[in-house]
């Protein structure tokens, strides 16, 4: 009876899953009227013209290749930045490193969302609005809290020996911070990153109230633009999904524990 | 070495979050000179705003339906998925997955699948013979909101399914051979070990979905821009709305404060009655 209900269940919820994906996928190569009388047939004649489309007439590689330099930027420096946070905040201060751990926390409790009207002025104001820039420091901003938290908790974890050792010998903090302390927190880095770079691949939010012109939107921003544009035609939609979502999907194939890792650390005591 | 750091954190988080606390005492279209006008804001947003009501009202019933069913799920299934088989790793992996799409792709696919007309689900209803029932998922106004939240449970659940086999898996295996010693049923079993023990986790998975659903702006933008009249919009499309399409931004402000308070008592309510639990047990 168990077992019935648990592989039954499970079959159910795994369909609910690849179905949607299989359509999409399919769809993409389909015309429109497949999609509609035989949503998960694949398609009668294998199409490109939806990608070529995509890629010639709407131009989707200058998005595409935003996203990329918005993700990929965000993310090493939010590392860079949160690992010596993180670093000074667990292994050096104590009081100046308990205040710090508390602002930063602050930022853990508040959704960033709430912060878009003051940054939306403030960058009017400083010219970073329509500037990939602009989102690449909205993008550190907002995930600094999270990452020097998940970052402080694993260097607290490292044997305090270990960094005795390096100061006795006469390592100075920058070099027990680069030796020893990044090495091996390599896996937590690596976790973290791809936490970062699934944020920043995805997020609408600040792209949309911040970017304008068409030539500096990032991929989230064009897939709405998309929406509406061809709207009679989710070939199209599925389409542009699909390349949106193929780094992501090509990363997650050959790295699932790190996915998993990385887009669950966020919650420990989130 | 936390200088960089903290002047990135101070002056684009910190700040403006003070800002933010200035501005929602104004009146002020974003363009032309501000005028105080203190409190005015905030007492008409709490006493008289009936469209932020909505709103507000919207946010917690998306949330509640949504921290209920993506609980639920995710705990059922992490019970089913808790040994390390290599069946299971492949389900958790496909369960997974939607995790790492954006909201804007999760919400362009569900509102096919919703389409009236050319959706798969009508289809699909169709074929089993309840075509002409068929509701308008995304167009029917009491029904929206409740559309939306089972998108937002397809796309994470699989993400707490994760946390909580990594929690269950905690649990120690001899509570449970002692329990079938005894000769106790699998429901038992649950009520008596696994929720008790898992409460740790279940906490970290109500807190985190908590936050998520005031973060759907992303997917209700793309599905429904909080429409049809604001039968979906919560209290972040609501403020987006407010600031960059009816230009108001000191009102705005106003909104995005009393979003921070809700969601700092939520969360400060949740820790409370997390304590307690621990206490009894």
């Amino acid at each position: 009876m168990y077992k019935v209900l648990r592989s039954s269940l499970l079959s159910v919820y795994a369909a609910i899953i690849l179905v949607p994906c299989m359509i999409v996928i399919t769809g993409a190569f389909k015309t429109d009227f497949e999609i509609y009388t035989k949503p998960l047939s694949l398609p009668a004649k294998w199409s490109f013209d939806n990608f070529r489309k995509l890629f010639v007439e709407s131009n989707i590689a200058k998005p595409f290749f935003n996203s990329v330099t918005v993700a990929v930027f965000s993310v090493l420096i939010t590392l860079l930045f949160a690992s010596l946070a993180a670093y000074a905040i667990s292994r050096l201060m104590t009081v100046t490193g308990k205040v710090l751990f508390l602002l930063f926390s602050l930022g853990l409790a508040i959704p960033g969302q709430v912060n878009i009207i003051p940054i939306f002025q403030l960058f009017v104001k400083l010219n970073l609005n329509n500037s990939l820039i602009g989102l690449i420091l909205v993008n550190i901003a907002l995930t600094l809290p999270i990452s020097i938290f998940i970052l402080s908790a694993f260097f607290k974890d490292l044997p305090k020996e270990m960094f005795e050792c390096a100061g006795m010998d006469g390592a100075g903090q920058f070099r027990i911070y680069r030796s020893i302390a990044l090495p091996l927190s390599k896996p937590a880095l690596g976790a973290t990153a791809i936490f970062l770079f699934v944020i920043c691949w995805n997020d609408l939010l600040y792209p949309l109230m911040l970017i304008t012109e068409t030539s500096k939107k990032t991929l989230p921003l064009v897939l709405i633009d998309y929406k509406g544009e061809y709207f009679a035609s989710y070939s199209m939609q599925f389409a542009a999904i699909l390349v949106a979502s193929l780094p992501m999907v090509l990363m997650y194939l050959f790295m699932q524990r790190t996915f998993q890792a990385g887009l669950t650390a966020g919650a420990v005591k989130g | 070495m936390a200088l960089p750091a903290f002047a990135v954190y101070a002056s684009l988080y910190l700040y403006p979050a003070l800002t933010n606390l200035l501005y929602a005492t104004q009146r002020w279209d974003g363009i032309t000179a501000p005028e105080f006008t203190g409190f005015r804001n905030i007492t008409y947003l709490l006493t008289e705003d009936d469209l932020f009501r909505k709103a507000l009202g919207n946010n917690l019933r998306f949330m509640l339906v949504v921290v209920i069913f993506q609980t639920g799920f995710a705990l059922l299934f992490a019970t089913f998925l808790l040994k390390n088989s290599k069946t299971n790793i492949f389900l958790r992996i496909v369960f997974f997955f939607p995790t790492i799409l954006s909201s804007v792709s999760v919400g362009i696919i569900w509102t096919f699948l919703y389409d009236p007309n050319y959706g798969s689900i009508t289809a699909f209803l169709k074929t089993i013979g309840l075509g002409d029932r068929a509701p308008l998922w995304l167009g029917n106004e009491s029904l929206t909101l409740y559309s939306i939240a089972l998108t937002q449970v397809w796309f994470h659940t699989g993400q707490m399914i994760v946390i909580y086999v990594a929690g269950l898996q905690q649990i120690p295996k001899e509570l449970y051979e002692a329990a079938e010693v005894d000769g106790a049923t699998r429901w038992q079993q649950f009520k008596g070990i696994t929720w008790p023990m898992a409460l740790p986790t279940t906490a970290v998975v109500v807190a985190y979905t908590t936050i998520q659903t005031f973060k759907a702006f992303d997917l209700i933008f793309a599905m429904t821009g909080g429409g049809p009249s604001y039968a979906s919009e919560i209290l972040v499309t609501q403020i987006y709305n407010t600031a960059f399409i009816s230009q108001k931004f000191g009102y705005a402000s106003a909104q995005s404060v009393v979003l921070v308070v809700l969601v700092l008592f939520i969360t400060w309510l949740q820790r409370k009655t997390l304590r307690l639990n621990d206490g009894t047990k």
